[in-house]
């Protein structure tokens, strides 16, 4: 390598360390505000800003689904295994909204401590699997469950 | 300290050796990408099994996972292509980095269009600005940018080092992207198909995918050569081996 092309292989890494580094620290600055939700924990010890539009996210607890019989008003507990908090929401569920699912929910916190959701969200996760295999699953999970 | 660069690289800069490499390349490249191609999509959209949670929806993996791979890919070879062509003042490198570009940002078009479509039915949502799909889109902007700058100059060089320049910059967006679901709680799911680690669904859903990123793969090579091609004989159109190819087809 000639001298001139060894400067211009350093201004070249210098363009590619130096924006690394401001776009690093751009980000360490603004490490709460890029994620998209608040977990339950961080609800529940106070982290999250109180009388604002926040997202939470976590699991639908299995058998904690209520649903209104004469509208869609629906409540479920979500949690992220360590704390749970609870959920009420008015109107249509994604396709993917089951109980052991996890969702992100979109509203404010009420004074008694319930999420008052204005938008519920499904998260899928990155497994996927045909039907035959999670029924097979399942049985193996619960082997007096099986239905007849 | 002293590098030396194979024989091979500096043949690279050659446009004529170049151009007549690429052009024996190219018809194999196609040929793969179309059996790749038709045998991926076939064997993806219609003989792998339906996912137990989202039924067929989920299928538009078989092309928004490889589109969202060429996005990224392609931007990597343009930045290193774009070094390349700053330290060593090599044109053709710069020529392989222009050509790339539109290409790289019809993967991220396509990537992102078929990622709303699925997350409306999946997510309940067409966008949500969380940190994948904001990084994603951001690269979309960045191609934008890097297309604008080769053609804001009138000089072609100095159009050349400044695109390269904004693809180094750019760069530091790629590791942004792949790690966002990881670094940071997103809607977006983590990756199902990785490199290092066994894909998280069974071998009848994954070979179909693996079979479309190669085509992919295959396909992207196909169209930079042509336009890589097409955009050396563009530059050189003054040079001797030009007007010899002319000639000979008189």
């Amino acid at each position: 390598m000639t001298p001139k092309r060894r400067q211009r292989l350093t201004i070249a890494l210098i363009i590619v360390l130096g924006t690394s580094l401001i776009v690093g620290l751009v980000m360490y600055a603004l490490k709460q505000n890029i994620n998209l939700f608040y977990s339950t924990t961080q609800i529940v010890n106070g982290e999250a800003p109180k009388d604002a539009r926040i997202r939470v996210g976590g699991m639908v607890l299995k058998g904690t689904l209520e649903r209104d019989s004469n509208s869609l008003h629906i409540s479920f507990w979500i949690t992220d295994t360590a704390q749970k908090i609870k959920v009420e929401y008015t109107g249509i569920l994604p396709d993917l909204f089951r109980e052991g699912q996890g969702i992100i929910a979109q509203g404010k916190l009420d004074a008694n401590g319930v999420f008052q959701a204005d938008e519920v969200l499904a998260k899928h996760d990155e497994n996927y699997m045909p039907p035959e295999v999670s029924e097979s699953m399942k049985k193996a999970q619960n082997p007096q469950q099986v239905p007849k | 300290m002293k590098i030396t660069m194979p024989r091979w690289f500096y043949q690279l800069a050659s446009p004529k050796w170049c151009y007549d490499i690429l052009g024996m390349l190219s018809p194999w490249l196609g040929l793969a990408a179309l059996i790749l191609l038709s045998v991926g999509v076939v064997w993806g959209l219609v003989f792998a099994p339906p996912d137990y949670q989202q039924g067929n929806s989920y299928r538009i993996i078989y092309i928004h996972v490889p589109s969202a791979i060429l996005a990224q890919s392609c931007f990597m070879l343009m930045a290193v292509a774009g070094a390349i062509g700053m330290i060593w003042k090599m044109k053709v490198a710069h020529i392989v980095a222009k050509s790339a570009a539109p290409i790289g940002a019809s993967m991220t078009i396509i990537a992102l269009s078929t990622g709303a479509i699925w997350g409306k039915p999946t997510w309940g949502a067409w966008w949500v600005w969380d940190a994948r799909l904001t990084s994603m889109l951001i690269l979309f902007f960045l191609y934008i940018g890097i297309i604008a700058l080769y053609s804001a100059f009138e000089n072609k060089a100095s159009g050349d080092q400044a695109a390269a320049i904004l693809s180094l910059v750019g760069i530091v967006n790629i590791p942004i992207i792949k790690y966002s679901v990881e670094w940071w709680n997103t809607l977006h799911q983590p990756a199902s198909f990785t490199l290092t680690k066994k894909p998280a669904m069974p071998p009848e859903m994954w070979l179909p995918l693996l079979v479309m990123v190669l085509g992919y793969y295959c396909f992207f090579a196909f169209v930079l050569i042509g336009r890589t091609r097409i955009e050396l004989l563009e530059r050189e159109q003054k040079s001797g081996w030009v007007s010899a190819i002319i000639n000979e087809a008189r």
